[in-house]
């Protein structure tokens, strides 16, 4: 593109500002905050230079950059964004701001060096979605571990080292496929660009195994069952801040995955494995329903529901092969990417905030658990009204941004089968049932102790913290449309792309998809 | 036309928004000002908009204000179809909102000694109150005026929310916050069929747009879709869609919700839980006439579960000793009622006994909560009696309206019911003897409760504590004025609307009718070719079975409570006592509730808690990550003797590696 190099400034801006910040030390506090705000801020006002500059009309990579970085392996610096990953783009300089404001007086222990820890944070994400080298994607997914291991290590409860070793081991487990896939997939192309690797024709054997090993550094990320475990406790143990960024953008690292790469690289792979995708999302809506209604912790109570809606994201994902596969229904499939992406946006709001409010109590009670909670909207009557409508807004309330996804890929889920939709129509009661009921024994009845009588409600900071997010909730769920306008041409271009058959000449008869005789035609001209 | 509607929606929305967040600014008064005046500007405009449809020539309005999102091609939109179905609802329910919100300045004027002493969210209780009924009658508007599924949902769940938040007002009540999770809970179980039942028509119409829907819906009349093997479509969708109003207008087995809502303060037991949220089901059945029409599976199952509901909720409320108990099974009962008519067809029927009832009940329940003031917050029967010398004003307008509800004959209770008495005896689907048998006996149940509360409270001796009776007096005239302003459509409106509601074609308007009936399913045609008028309709039905019933119910009540009761002030324990097993099993309300907590909210907890533990915590964590951790850390222990230091184990090592590569290589 022209002007500003956007996307380089979205990135370095705040991983710059970290390091102003980090070596302002913790001399001048207050400094150090404002500036961290306002680094914070400034890199979301140019993120907005995203959204404002971008083109709704075509799928095409934009506001691209590239440069040579490691010429002898073909490795660039090779940045863009389209319509899937720039609305996560904005997700992310959005919530680091609040972020910055809720770590603000909380933070008493070397507060500039975990504001530091954030600011780099949110430029290595950006990074993440806006790489299109392999090489580069995989450096910014590696360094990301790095600031959140050391927030939850340093700032973390007390159980904190367990917590932080499992995460990493976790994650890193993961990522480890990934990097041998992605160095399969150079000598075969000869190029690390991953939209080249969308072009690659592979064998089906290949394809699996390529398909698995991002399946498992994906999966590890969103987290789907089973390999979910290490987030209740990743969370548990995270200060306010660190939950808030794992839940609201690091998760949805992992879905942006499979639609980067899993979806259009090994499309028949995919096609043949929809089930298992689809089997355990529907466990993590059904399973991690029922768990999450017997915690006893709000953080864990909140982290597995996260776990169940991030179970929407992938069962929306995946469910197009059924749809695309199945004679009897005409469209469908890009609702189901779409109610996907819109779960992820809206879940980074909504988790994000309840996190938040957790964070107030918590700040406050010094406890997570339940149980040490009661009557709190007699004593915060503004913190109640806030913790319903979040809670309400979990629970998929329309006019909430909570529904708009859950309703687009239910709907799409029944184009492919009935029962599959019974099951992740379950999330209607199930997650109304856990975050109402502990709705009910935290906020409502009478005080129960005396740690709640001396509570005092909401300062002007946190309610203007849940406030934005509050408006940022209710504006999505009553007007989805510009959001969804953003993504339209991305993920009809993408469904496009799914329906090709990557299989190589010989293996054309074994193809899962039908070749849809335009695009087969343009892949064979290539 | 399209500003007039958006005003309509738009004024409650205003008043809510104002007096929740602005409330401690504007005061009370400023709260219940802004609020009133919201809901009356939607209420004129309402009587408007019917009128114009009544004597004008008002066209049917069906389009969209905004487009929510594209996808897939599928439009979600927002957007009003207001034809004279929606007409008679939006009317019904702003003048009803209205009549609530004027009633609460009366009921709610102490509210803030309702809550513990220094409870923040005690203050400014008042207004957030009207903040909550105004923002209810904007999600009912919203409701009954959407023209598509989606916008319909949103109303539904809206309603829901303030249902719950209403329910739990008095949040430091444990049985308020009890019975508020438990109705939105089994509220989404409902839902849940509801949701699915719109993916449905999503799926196959492409489209949520009821007029585009009704109109490709014949086509599909024979579509067959696999779920436990074939079914049709129309079956699938129609008992989907109705699963949410079973949710919605507490229907069995769903209608646990309703009783326990009446911990919520009266007003809105009066408001959502009689006249208007709990109908939505019944109007959203009708509305989507052209589809039940097309199923006569799902038509039965609905007449069965209406009828079902109707009979023997009715009885649970003769052993109901809360005042408001007993008003809240007679709404069960009576939706049962409503439901029953939409099975056979009689969509007209169910909406205009909706009508009727919204007033009727409405009525009784404020009256009801006319006397609970008086009583200083008690609900106990057993402990009132006499306050016809009090409560003059009281006592008249209760007395009317629970004439209205048995069905007296010239009351519009008695058009409503009779018509769809008459109704179901002439369907012919499944189920529809056992409907009108219900039906006919429900008349009796329904005379007898009512009569007996209504005696239990006004007549008799004086049973409360002599403080109490000493501070009895007739409530302010801002709750009574309400009563008399209901109490006059409960009597007459039946006999002004039977002729357009039920025999004329009325609501058809140009080439639109949103109640389609199917030519076989017209089982209000012999009450349409026989009609001579209203006095005719009463005389008729003075010498049918239902008369008889309703007069020997009210017969007997009269002589059990008031005559009995006089000289034996125990004979309700006593012949409670008399029932013996069935009495109690009416006491156990059939042991739903008891089924309920321990199946359902025992079981998924304990569900929980076992896939946690051995799940997520032995398996997965214990067995598989931990235990590969610990694995690694063995395997290590004995790797660990491999590297023993001494040259010659490693010059070992080497050369069996090297002729092992050796080998490799030369093979391959």
């Amino acid at each position: 593109m022209n002007e500003l190099p956007l996307l380089t400034l979205t990135i370095w801006l705040p991983i710059i500002g970290g390091l102003v910040v980090l070596a302002s030390g913790d001399k001048e506090k207050e400094l150090s905050k404002w500036t961290a705000l306002a680094f914070a801020i400034l890199t979301f006002v140019v993120s907005l230079g995203l959204w404002i500059g971008f083109d709704s009309s075509t799928a095409e990579m934009q506001f691209v950059e590239r440069a040579a970085w490691i010429p002898s392996f073909n490795v660039e610096y090779y940045l863009g964004v389209d319509g899937i990953s720039m609305p996560l783009i904005v997700l992310t300089t959005f919530i680091t701001i609040f972020v910055v404001i809720a770590g603000w007086e909380v933070i008493t222990y070397k507060p500039t060096q975990y504001l530091a820890a954030f600011l780099i944070m949110e430029g290595v994400m950006v990074g993440v979605f806006s790489a299109l080298d392999a090489v580069l994607f995989y450096v910014f997914w590696e360094a990301m571990l790095i600031p959140m291991f050391i927030i939850i290590g340093v700032w973390g409860g007390p159980n904190r080292v367990y917590a932080t070793i499992k995460f990493f081991l976790y994650t890193f487990f993961g990522s480890v496929f990934m990097l041998i896939a992605l160095i399969y997939m150079y000598f075969q192309s000869g190029s690390f660009s991953i939209l080249d690797f969308h072009t690659l024709e592979l064998g089906m054997k290949a394809q699996t195994l390529i398909f698995i090993a991002f399946l498992l550094a994906f999966a590890v990320k969103v987290p789907m069952f089973p390999v979910h475990t290490w987030l209740p406790d990743a969370h548990v143990e995270a200060p306010t801040g660190g939950s808030v960024i794992l839940a609201a953008i690091m998760l949805k690292i992992g879905g942006y995955g499979f639609l980067r790469f899993s979806l259009p690289i090994t499309p028949d792979a995919s096609a043949s494995l929809d089930w298992l995708i689809i089997a355990l999302s529907l466990i993590a809506i059904v399973y991690i329903g029922f768990v999450a209604l017997v915690q006893q912790d709000m953080k864990k109570l909140i982290a597995y529901s996260s776990i169940a809606h991030m179970g929407f994201v992938t069962l929306g994902f995946f469910i197009v092969f059924t749809i695309v596969m199945n004679p009897n229904v005409s469209g469908g499939s890009v609702m189901g990417i779409e109610g996907g992406m819109v779960q992820m946006i809206s879940h980074g709001f909504i988790s994000g905030a309840l996190f938040l409010c957790v964070g107030v109590l918590y700040d406050r009670v010094h406890s997570r658990e339940i149980a040490d909670y009661g009557g709190v909207i007699n004593t915060m009557p503004w913190f109640g009204a806030f913790m319903v409508y979040f809670a309400m807004a979990n629970a998929g309330l329309p006019g909430t941004s909570g529904f708009v996804g859950e309703f687009m890929v239910i709907l799409a889920t029944f184009r492919a089968d009935f029962w599959w939709a019974v099951l992740a129509a379950t999330t209607l009661v199930l997650a109304a049932a856990f975050t109402l009921w502990m709705v009910k024994r935290v906020v409502f009845g009478e005080v129960k102790n005396d740690k709640v009588a001396a509570l005092g409600d909401l300062n002007l900071r946190e309610r203007i913290n849940l406030g934005v997010l509050a408006a940022a909730v209710l504006a999505l769920g009553l007007w989805p449309a510009p959001l969804m306008n953003v993504m339209h041409a991305t993920v009809e271009n993408l469904v496009e792309q799914v329906r090709v058959c990557k299989l190589p000449a010989a293996e054309r008869g074994d193809c899962v998809l039908p070749v849809s005789e335009r695009v087969a035609l343009s892949l064979n001209q290539e | 036309m399209e500003n007039v509607y958006i005003t309509i929606v738009l004024a409650p929305l205003i008043g809510a928004i104002v007096a929740g967040f602005f409330g401690g600014r504007i005061g009370r008064r400023g709260a219940h000002s802004v609020t009133i005046g919201g809901v009356a500007v939607a209420a004129v405009l309402s009587l408007w908009v019917l009128s114009r449809f009544i004597w004008g020539d008002a066209a049917v309005f069906n389009d969209a204000v905004y487009t929510w999102m594209v996808s897939d091609g599928i439009r979600f939109e927002v957007g009003f179809l207001v034809d004279k179905l929606t007409a008679v609802m939006m009317a019904t329910v702003s003048f009803v909102s209205l009549m609530v919100h004027i009633y609460t300045i009366g009921y709610m004027a102490d509210d803030e000694h309702n809550w513990p002493h220094g409870a923040l969210s005690g203050k400014n209780s008042y207004q957030r109150f009207f903040s909550y009924i105004s923002l209810f009658t904007f999600s009912m508007l919203m409701l009954v005026m959407s023209n598509n599924f989606m916008q319909l949902f949103f109303g539904w769940e809206a309603v829901g929310l303030v249902s719950y938040l209403l329910i739990g007002f008095w949040s430091t009540r444990e049985s308020a916050i009890f019975a508020n999770l438990k109705a939105f809970l089994v509220n989404r179980v409902g839902d849940f069929g509801f949701i699915l039942g719109i993916a449905a028509v999503g799926m196959y119409f492409g489209s949520m747009d009821y007029a585009e829907v009704f109109a490709a819906a014949p086509e599909h009349a024979d579509t067959q879709v696999q779920v436990f093997g074939g079914v049709s479509l129309m079956t699938l969708i129609c008992i989907l869609l109705f699963i949410g109003a079973m949710g919605k207008s507490a229907q069995v087995p769903l209608h646990v919700w309703l009783p326990d809502s009446m911990e919520g303060p009266t007003p809105i037991s009066a408001l959502i839980h009689a006249a208007t949220m709990v109908t939505a089901g019944v109007f959203m059945v009708a509305r989507m006439s052209p589809l039940y029409e097309l199923s006569e599976t799902a038509l039965s199952f609905v007449l069965i579960i209406g009828a079902t509901t109707a009979f023997f909720m009715g009885l649970i409320g003769l052993v109901q000793n809360d005042i408001k108990r007993v008003v809240a099974y007679s709404t069960l009962s009576q939706l049962g009622y409503m439901v029953t008519a939409l099975g056979a067809s009689a969509y007209a029927a169910g909406i205009f006994h909706l009508m009727t009832h919204a007033f009727f009940k409405a009525l009784l329940f404020l009256a009801a909560g006319s006397v609970i003031i008086a009583m200083h917050h008690k609900q106990d029967i057993r402990d009132m009696g006499g306050l016809w010398r009090r409560m003059p004003l009281t006592w008249v307008t209760a007395l009317l309206g629970s004439l209205a509800l048995i069905g007296f004959p010239g009351f519009s209770g008695f058009f409503s019911k009779d018509a769809i008495i008459e109704a179901v005896g002439a369907s012919h689907v499944a189920g529809s003897g056992y409907a009108s048998l219900l039906l006919t006996a429900g008349v009796f149940v329904t005379a007898l409760y009512s009569f007996r509360m209504y005696y239990l409270v006004f007549h008799g001796r004086e049973r409360m504590d002599e403080h109490t009776k000493h501070h009895l007096h007739e409530s302010p005239w801002v709750v009574t004025l309400p009563l008399v302003l209901l109490a006059i459509p409960s009597v007459f409106i039946g006999w002004y609307t039977i002729e357009p509601m039920l025999v004329n074609d009325w609501w058809v308007s140009g080439d639109w009718n949103p109640i389609v009936v199917a030519h076989d399913h017209d089982t209000l045609h012999h009450l349409r070719e026989h009609w001579e008028g209203q006095a005719a309709f009463v005389h008729h039905g003075l010498g049918a079975l239902p008369f008889v019933l309703a007069a020997t119910g009210l017969t007997l009540a009269t002589i059990i409570w008031w005559l009995f009761h006089k000289w034996n002030p125990r004979i309700d324990e006593q012949l409670q006592a008399l029932g013996g097993p069935v009495t109690r099993i009416l006491q156990d309300k059939y042991g739903f509730d008891d089924f309920n907590q321990r199946v359902f909210a025992g079981g998924s907890r304990s569900l929980g808690r076992v896939l946690w533990t051995t799940g997520d915590r032995a398996v997965i964590d214990g067995a598989i990550v931990n235990g590969s951790a610990r694995s690694v850390g063995r395997m290590a222990q004995r790797f660990r003797h491999l590297q023993t230091g001494y040259l010659y184990h490693y010059a070992i090592a080497m050369i069996v590696g090297l002729v092992g590569l050796l080998t490799l290589f030369v093979t391959l």
